[in-house]
Formats: structure tokens, sequence, C-alpha cells
């Protein structure tokens, strides 16, 4: 099934996506990877608030390259997202909402998503040029030290994304690994 | 019979890389373009379908635009074939080919992606510095191969000391275990370069100049060859498929280089890409 969704998501939309159907994001949305999930763990730590508020919000797990001069941004595909695994049930719990990434996901991760309602989007590995696309604003909002690890904040349209776990804790990844997906 | 020494300016080398870095990674060669269009022909599953298509058309957004195919534009991986007669001018070799990388990942708009130091993690700014593997040869020539290699494969890979005992089914258990544990992690359909034999670095290095062999070619070792094509056949069984969202296409291409190797072992090395499997090569 194919859904046109926009940000910030509630769960009564997220209700109706299951894993195996397509999406067509648009709104904002906000990067963050390795580096600048560490930082905000490390300030959780220490009682200070998140650089943007993460309730019922998407983060992308991505670092883009450069954007050469007139483009938005460079290339924008998605990254591994199982190296956030060790940082996400926390931000689950606290509000996030949604993921976009690729690749397969903990246990723990997967109970935090169940445990509130919320998904994870696959997006295409290897498609940065054709993502870039989907992206018409993006800037940096914070640890701007980091690079291409800073948290951008990403205004989004039709971005083509699967979902792959849903609030469910439908995997699809596993349905397609037991041979068990109606996807083919 | 002696040789004429050849002297070749380090400039030349740092400004080959620097085109080359920029080349690989806002386009592939011929070969991979054949192997995906390939893979879609014969792609069965209609998810995995769409998915090689909107990889075709990256690829040609990336060549239109001359931006990266891949925001992962790698750690610059470099093999230099030396020849024994040249004689290096105008600066430190290794400082050479790291400033063609610099020049190359910032003058390209292609991403930094290295740090420092592999714990404390910061990001040294210009994607430096590269990877280099230096080898002797006979000649006047200088042979250069720039590799960006993007990690979310690198990650998948390993290197496995199998008994002599496990033999060719221990081989191909081996690289199928490892694709299947990559999975979608490793942005299925994937390139597997396969090194078998001589000594635990040796057979890494190996896996890693498989990936740049030609696609459309196979081992002049009948059994070897024999093998890449009973792997990759193996692999697309697993029916992980593009993506990882199933279909026939886990992998375009299995590559194996092999040495001799120890009485009591039989190293092997798998290196796992991604159909963004890059690599440049001039000779100077």
């Amino acid at each position: 099934m194919e859904h046109e969704i926009t940000t910030p998501l509630t769960k009564d939309v997220i209700a109706t996506l299951h894993a195996g159907d397509t999406v067509r994001i648009t709104g904002t949305i906000y990067t963050a990877r390795d580096a600048a999930h560490k930082r905000m763990a490390e300030a959780l730590q220490e009682g200070k608030p998140l650089p943007f508020d993460i309730r019922g919000q998407i983060i992308y797990y991505m670092g883009p390259t450069p954007a050469k001069p007139g483009h938005v941004i460079g290339s924008a595909g998605p990254t591994t997202a199982s190296r956030m695994d060790k940082y996400t049930p926390q931000l689950l719990d606290l509000g996030l909402i949604g993921m976009i990434g690729k690749g397969k996901r903990s246990q723990a991760v997967k109970d935090a998503i169940v445990r509130n309602g919320a998904v994870y989007f696959a997006a295409i590995g290897g498609a940065g040029a054709l993502l870039s696309h989907s992206i018409v604003g993006a800037k940096v909002i914070a640890y701007e030290d980091l690079g291409t690890e800073a948290i951008r904040e990403l205004t989004v349209k039709d971005f083509p994304a699967i979902v792959v776990m849903d609030a469910e804790g439908t995997d699809l990844y596993k349905k397609v690994a037991e041979g068990t997906t109606s996807c083919d | 019979m002696e040789s004429q020494i050849r002297s070749v300016d380090v400039a030349g080398v740092t400004s080959a890389i620097r085109d080359m870095c920029i080349r690989a990674n806002c386009g592939l060669a011929k070969d991979m373009q054949d192997r995906l269009q390939e893979a879609l022909a014969r792609e069965t599953s209609p998810v995995g379908k769409s998915v090689l298509t909107q990889l075709e058309q990256n690829l040609e957004i990336a060549g239109k635009e001359q931006i990266p195919i891949c925001q992962d534009t790698g750690m610059a991986v470099v093999f230099m074939e030396i020849g024994q007669d040249v004689h290096f001018v105008g600066g430190d070799l290794n400082e050479a080919v790291n400033e063609g990388v610099r020049q190359g990942y910032t003058e390209g708009y292609l991403r930094k992606s290295v740090v420092s130091d592999p714990l404390l993690r910061k990001n040294t700014g210009d994607n430096t510095p590269a990877v280099l593997h230096l080898s002797m040869v006979p000649g006047d020539k200088v042979k250069i191969t720039v590799a960006p290699k993007g990690f979310g494969s690198e990650n998948m890979s390993r290197v496995v000391m199998l008994k002599p005992a496990d033999g060719e089914e221990g081989v191909i258990d081996a690289v199928v275990q490892a694709v299947k544990d990559a999975g979608p992690n490793a942005c299925p359909p994937m390139v597997v370069g396969v090194g078998i034999g001589g000594t635990f670095e040796k057979c890494a290095e190996m896996a890693k100049q498989a990936l740049t062999l030609n696609t459309s070619e196979h081992s002049d070792l009948p059994h070897i060859r024999k093998l890449e094509e009973e792997i990759l056949k193996r692999i697309n069984r697993t029916g992980l498929g593009p993506a990882g969202l199933g279909g026939v296409n886990t992998a375009l291409s299995v590559r194996i280089l092999t040495y001799p190797t120890h009485i009591a072992g039989l190293p092997v090395g798998i290196n796992i890409c991604c159909h963004v499997n890059r690599h440049e090569t001039v000779v100077l």
C-alpha cells in the first residue's frame, strides 16, 4: 500500500502504516548519525535539553556530501541504522516517533518502537543522488563542528521510503529472510 | 642490460589522484553499469525491480549533475604499483597521495568521512589520510588505482581462518554466510571481493584488490573461475534481493584472488561492497 504522509506524524497515522508499505514523506525531518547521537546522549546524561524538540519527529540517519553551488544539499542517502541502536530506545521513550535509515535493528529498538507506537522506515541505500531531489531545504541547527555529522533540519517533499518496522513490531527484513513476505 | 632510471614528479601523482577521486565518486565503470542493467532484466520481484530502477535513475542523476552516486564517498584506498626503475622527485610520495585526496575531496564536493583517531574520533576535515598499498614491479611505470570505499559494506566484511580440510565448500559457506549476515546493511545488490590464501593480512588485501577487478571477466584459473560463478549463484539463491527487500539479485559479481599459503591454513578475506563499486586507474 502507498501512503502520502506529512510531518509531524501522529500515532493515528502511524497505526495505518504496515511493514512493506511505501510512503512519500512531506514536511520537516532531522538528520543525526553516529557523532550527533553520542552528543545527544551525553546532553541527556548531563540533564541538558536536546538541540531540538524530538517529540513527534523523524530522524533521518544521514550525513550528506557538501552542496554544490546552486544545490540545496549534496548526495543524501541513508546510513546503516544499527549503529544508532545503542541510543535509540531512550530517544523513542522521549517522544521520537520515526526513523529513516537502512538495515536491521536490535530487539531493544524493536521493543521501544512497539512500546511507543513508532515506526522505522528504510530509504534505498546507494541512491543518494536520487534522494537529494526530494530534499528542498536544509540547514544546520546544531553541532556544526561535526561537519557532515551535524544535525540538519531538512524540508522534504515526497521523500520515498518503505515501512520496515511498524508499530506492531512486524519486521519486513525478517519476513524477507524467512521467505514469508508478500512483497514479491 | 642496464636500465635507465626514470624520474617521476610527485606533483603528477597528486593531480592524478585528485581527478580519480572525483571521477570515481560521480560515475561507475562500464562493467558495473552493465551488471546493474542485467540485474534489472533478470529481477523477478516487483520491489526488487523498483529498487534497481531507482539505482539506475540515481546513476543517471549523479552523472548528469556530477554529484556523488552515494553520500558515503568513502575512505580513499590507493593501490600503487611502482616500477623499480622509477625515482620519485619533487617531495614526499605519501604526502603527494594525501594531497591528491585532499584536493579531490575538497574541490569535488565529496564528503569528509575520516577521523584522525579511531577512538578520539575527530574529523580530519579533508578525508585524509588515504590507505596506501605500495608494491614494486619491474619497469619504469607507475600504476595508480583509487578505490573510495564506503563503510556500510566495509563494516560487514571479515577475515575467516578456515582449516585446509574445509576446502572449497568451506570457502563457499563462509562467503555466503558473510553476505547473509550483512543483509540489508550492506545495500545489496553487492559486489564481493574474496582473497584466498596467503596470511591473515594478505587475504584481506587481496579481497580489497579483487573489488577493483573487471566484473565482466573471470579468473584465469579454471577452478577459481568456477568458484566465482558458484558463489555468486549461491548468494543469489538467498533471496535477500535488492535493498534486502527480496529478489534474485543479492550480488552482482564475485571476484577472487588467490596466493600460496601455509600447509596448516586456508585464510579467506571477504570484502563486501555495494553496487557503488568505485575504482579508477591511471598509468604514469
